[in-house]
């Protein structure tokens, strides 16, 4: 399967497979992986929630985007939701390219994309809190906090 | 007409829900959509911020008319990856 959502452990080496031909001399395989820290602040676990219809959607979308302008036919993403524990894959982009300049260019590409429109989110979980991450502009400002419940 | 709208993530928290059923006129936009939202739920987001809206799992702007029976979904600052 070239895109697939899942709460199960990710496999890099199975899902590099998915792109490797004969026709290619170069396969670019990306992990993205949970990082154990926030500005200082120790992170325990990460959540991911998606809105499965839509991401799967979005995520062919891309593949389709970066087939049609590097030229290239094998392109396989997934992607971990639910629960992931410090250190493990939440990501992985695997392209299969006949040379290995469209394979970098459109590795880094595929990253950027899935960070802009997969409707998929993190949430860091702290020892004391948690953080939906790259919402800062969703918190409210203390005026507007103390306003609050008598709006309208 | 009714709509049932979908939230996820920060908003499904905020909202302390999953779905908000919003009532707007016919001929309504997205943007008149989210400020029904915004007044059943003042605490999803702060005024100056714009909400995101996904219809029939599409990003749609914000003068997109709506149907009845879309799908309407509020899609907070993605961070997949």
């Amino acid at each position: 399967m070239m895109i697939e959502l899942t709460e199960d452990t990710l496999n890099p080496e199975k899902i590099t497979e998915l792109v490797r031909r004969d026709t290619n001399g170069s396969v670019i395989t990306f992990l993205g992986t949970t990082r154990d820290n926030f500005e200082g602040k120790t992170v325990l676990t990460l959540e991911y929630e998606a809105f499965d219809e839509m991401a799967v959607k979005k995520l062919e979308e891309v593949r389709q985007e970066l087939m049609a302008e590097f030229g290239l036919e094998q392109v396989a993403i997934s992607h971990r939701i639910g629960t992931v524990g410090i250190g493990e894959i939440s990501l992985v982009v695997a392209i299969g390219s006949p040379h290995r300049k469209e394979g970098f260019n459109a590795c880094q590409k595929a990253v950027d994309r899935i960070k802009e429109v997969i409707p998929i989110w993190k949430k860091e979980v702290y020892q004391d809190g948690s953080r939906w991450v790259a919402c800062e502009d969703h918190e409210f400002s203390p005026e507007q906090a103390s306003g609050q419940g008598h709006s309208h | 007409m009714e709509l049932n709208v979908r939230l996820f993530a920060l908003y499904r928290e905020r909202a302390g829900k999953n779905i908000v059923t919003v009532a707007v006129a016919d001929g309504a936009t997205v943007s008149d959509l989210t400020d029904e939202v915004r007044r059943q739920i003042p605490n999803l987001a702060p005024p100056e911020v714009k909400i995101v809206v996904a219809v029939n799992t599409d990003y749609a702007d914000s003068e997109v008319v709506l149907q009845p029976g879309d799908d309407v979904c509020l899609i907070p600052p993605v961070s997949g990856g």
